[in-house]
């Protein structure tokens, strides 16, 4: 893995009162690579992309992307800059149309002209298998189907990273298939994706490296095999079972 | 986004315009003073809509920044200043005054924002009433009166006012048109994804209260120069500064030929329905907005004729439009 | 001097806290900016005066009867008008209780007229702090003060007041427990009505009350409401007890003619600054 180091995070920490949701994190992502980002309920992973996203000021340190510092930034220039996210719980623009929608994303991110925005959005669309519904009002989407709205969305803005917050939450197993292949496809791109997962089969196909945080800190950054059969992160998150499960596999394979 | 009948519309609206205009010359007097008021509560409708419809923030500064525009006429002409010079000091003064006061209340949301402006509006009446040396206090102040004969003088603000509120469609053409309002209607849904999309949000609503600002507070220097006179509670009016947004959505809301028909219509209702019951006059005011919340939720535009039988079931049915 | 302002001020301050407590309630609860409170007020007012001057009943009975008329009127304009509307945009419930509250005022004022109008009932004077205060002002404002701490007791102690509270926190979660949400709206409504018309039959025994000044009473609920902190009394009493201190600081500092403007002045800086009120408690998002 030699590629060029994208995103650099050095020791950022964001408190909320008393709490210290995320404490001195530093973490560097390279161009193209897929990173899942697990870690239990309340480890900080959305916040640690509130922040990457410029949603959250940070508490103390410094990220820099593409060898510009972006700490403090607003999200609109973050967002310009090519690093684009999706919400746990989507939010489309409710009333307008998905290809309204989609071009949002390459209007203002991408910076085109409303015709070449709409050319750019249909690629998307078809990309995501969203075609037929171009015209239909974001809101009588079904929730798979919103999913790769937000998806395809993130894609118009033409962003160099791509954070997505747990994409899968909710989908049933053809649908997790298909999200899965399109993840992958973004990134043969050469787009660098965060994915935050619980769902750690899915982890464990897409990604090539894995970090784990726990408390704010992250516990463990490493190649995914690894990661899965270290004892701390088995006894901090995935458990006994799941190791085990995992391990056969692996031997299998 | 559908372009085609954004371009309709415009077309339409254009025709009306340039149908008014030619009536400049058959109208009486009295005709031509309800022509201008209907062409000035177009102008603070289309002006309203740029915030309240297409970036949907409940704005209740129009009357703020209507008084604004009438005391920075009067006191720009009260200087010398001839008429025209006097309207752009009134839509300068408009535009600052909606950058001052957008600044804080921009970040206010839902009721807060709706509140934040009518206070704002609160204080400026008390204001103007105090501020003696600058306004004349509660007694109000003086304009000079326009030379001529009275037609003529009707003519000119009715054409004057006309202008205006062609000024402040095409205004609203050119932004639901471009990646402004696009970008206005994205706001309006959702301002986290909004600046998710890379929406300079912020810049965006700023953006839009000046340039709504800026078209009542250029209304208010035509009004002002028009009635000769002004006092803080006719400048500053509560009524008005809630009637124009029942005007746009009797018309319809977000939409560029909504403020229009709204405010034709409301004039002529005003006009010549309750025009024979002074007493009653704010009631029957009241009753009108009830029947279009009830009635029209989204305007005479969305009126669709298959729709009128089900207008009937909404009428009689008990649980009207009670969504979870 | 500043002594006597700030002494009045906290008299005012509890009749003020009664004025806003219904308004701050619907609003906390609702979610709905109850343009009708000013007229509701008035209403309270006529109300009584009509009892006491047309009809010749005494005070005792018929303040009561105006207050319970009140809450059977806010009942069922929530009932059958306001409740239809509820789940919309703030635009629409602002401008249909705006509606509402040109319609009542305007009956009002057709029929009782815009003549100030006073309850006149002499209780005499008493020396207070070196102050002559009328007995009747007193009374008024105790009154209005006891009503807004019975309220707080009622809310905090009856299983409908805590039913209310819970609306209030989580409307959502309230309707899993099996609380009838639109029934406890009516009854917020009621209640707010009720509080705004011992109010106006407060404002009658101190002042001569006109229907042309729903507005500044309105105006005021608006200020106390922000002041204080949404949907909670002690929010209205903290928010009236700041806002009667304000005005007559301001009226010492400036003038009487300044005192409205200093309370909307301070009212718009709590919100832009704290925006959940002086208070600091969040009341409904």
């Amino acid at each position: 893995m030699s590629a060029k180091v994208i995103l650099d995070i050095q020791n950022v920490s964001r408190q909320f009162g008393g709490i210290r949701a995320v404490d001195n994190v530093s973490l560097t992502f390279r161009e193209g690579e897929i990173v899942g980002l697990i870690g239990p309920n309340g480890a900080g992973k959305t916040t640690l992309v509130n922040l990457i996203s410029g949603f959250l000021p940070v508490s103390g340190g410094r990220i820099t992307y593409d060898g510009r510092d972006i700490t403090g930034l607003k999200p609109h220039l973050i967002a310009r800059s090519g690093v684009a996210r999706t919400f746990q719980i989507v939010q489309p623009f409710a009333r307008m149309t998905v290809l309204e929608n989609v071009m949002s994303g390459s209007i203002f991110a991408g910076g085109h002209g409303l015709a070449e925005a709409r050319r750019i959005a249909h690629e998307c669309l078809a990309f995501t298998q969203l075609t037929s519904f171009a015209e239909s009002p974001a809101s009588e989407l079904a929730l798979a189907n919103r999913k790769r709205l937000e998806l395809a969305k993130s894609l118009a803005m033409q962003p160099k990273i791509l954070m997505l917050d747990e994409v899968n939450a909710g989908l049933n197993s053809s649908e997790i298939q298909d999200a899965m292949r399109m993840i992958k496809a973004i990134a043969a791109r050469g787009i660098t994706i965060i994915v935050i997962e619980h769902l750690m089969r899915v982890v464990a196909t897409l990604a090539e490296r894995v970090v784990v945080l726990h408390h704010g800190s992250v516990l463990r950054d490493g190649e995914t095999n690894e990661v899965f059969q270290d004892p701390k992160v088995v006894e901090a998150y995935l458990g006994a079972k799941f190791a085990s499960r995992f391990a056969a596999s692996a031997a299998q394979a | 986004m559908s372009l085609e009948p954004s371009s309709r519309a415009c077309l339409i609206g254009l025709a009306l315009f340039a149908a008014a205009a030619m009536l400049a010359f058959r109208l009486d007097n009295y005709e031509l003073q309800v022509g201008t008021s209907v062409a000035m509560l177009c102008a603070l409708c289309l002006a309203w809509n740029i915030v309240g419809g297409y970036m949907g923030y409940p704005s209740l500064a129009t009357a703020a920044f209507f008084g604004i525009g009438c005391y920075a006429d009067a006191i720009a002409q009260s200087q010398g200043l001839p008429i025209g010079v006097a309207w752009v000091c009134a839509a300068v003064a408009g535009a600052v005054a909606a950058l001052a006061l957008g600044l804080p209340l921009l970040r206010l949301k839902g009721h807060y924002f709706a509140i934040g402006t009518i206070a704002a509006l609160e204080v400026l009446r008390e204001v103007s009433n105090n501020w003696e040396w600058l306004t004349g206090g509660a007694v109000g102040l003086n304009l000079p009166m326009q030379a001529g004969d009275p037609d003529s003088v009707g003519r000119f603000f009715y054409l004057a006012m006309l202008g205006l509120a062609l000024l402040a469609f095409l205004t609203t053409y050119a932004i639901d048109r471009t990646r402004f309002g696009f970008g206005l209607r994205c706001i309006r849904q959702n301002e986290q994804a909004a600046a998710m999309v890379g929406i300079d949000v912020f810049k965006y609503k700023t953006a839009a209260f000046v340039c709504s600002g800026a078209l009542c507070s250029f209304a208010g220097g035509i009004y002002a120069s028009m009635v000769a006179f002004i006092e803080p509670k006719d400048a500053f009016s509560l009524i008005t500064t809630i009637e124009i947004p029942v005007m746009v959505m009797l018309g319809g809301l977000g939409t560029l030929l909504g403020p229009l028909i709204g405010g034709v219509f409301y004039v002529i209702l005003k006009e010549f329905v309750w025009a024979n019951f002074i007493n009653l006059h704010s009631g029957i005011l009241g009753l009108l907005i009830v029947a279009v919340i009830y009635f029209l939720p989204a305007g005479v535009m969305g009126i669709r004729p298959k729709k009128l039988g089900s207008l009937w079931r909404r009428l009689t049915s008990q649980r009207l439009r009670t969504s979870p | 001097m500043v002594g006597q302002y700030i002494v009045n001020g906290i008299m005012m301050g509890g009749l003020y806290a009664c004025l806003a407590v219904g308004f701050s309630l619907v609003w906390g609860v609702l979610n709905v900016i109850n343009m009708l409170h000013g007229s509701m007020v008035i209403l309270g007012a006529y109300a009584c005066l009509f009892g006491v001057q047309r009809l010749g009943l005494p005070i005792y009975v018929v303040a009561p009867l105006a207050c319970g008329a009140l809450f059977v009127f806010g009942y069922a304009v929530q009932r059958g008008l306001i409740n239809r509307v509820v789940s919309q945009p703030i635009l629409i419930t602002l401008t249909l209780t705006f509606g509402l509250e040109l319609i009542v005022n305007n009956l009002i004022l057709h029929y009782f007229t815009a003549t100030p109008r006073s309850l006149g009932i002499n209780l005499g004077t008493v020396e207070l702090l070196g102050m002559r205060i009328p007995v009747a002002r007193i009374v008024g404002m105790l009154i209005a003060a006891m009503l807004t701490l019975l309220l707080y007791w009622l809310l905090r102690h009856s299983k409908v007041g805590r039913a209310i509270v819970a609306v209030r926190m989580d409307r959502h979660a309230a309707a899993l427990m099996g609380i009838r949400i639109p029934q406890i709206y009516a009854l917020t409504f009621g209640i707010g009505a009720f509080m705004a018309g011992a109010a106006g039959v407060a404002m009658a025994l101190i002042y001569p009350v006109t229907p042309m000044m729903s507005g500044v009473f309105l105006g005021k609920a608006f200020v106390i409401c922000v002041l204080g902190g949404l949907g909670s009394v002690p929010g209205a009493i903290i928010g009236g007890l700041v806002l009667g201190i304000v005005e007559g600081m301001g009226t010492l500092a400036l003038g009487p003619q300044w005192a409205t403007s200093v309370g909307f002045l301070l009212m718009m800086a709590v919100i832009i600054l704290l925006p959940s009120g002086l208070a600091g408690k969040k009341g409904y998002e």
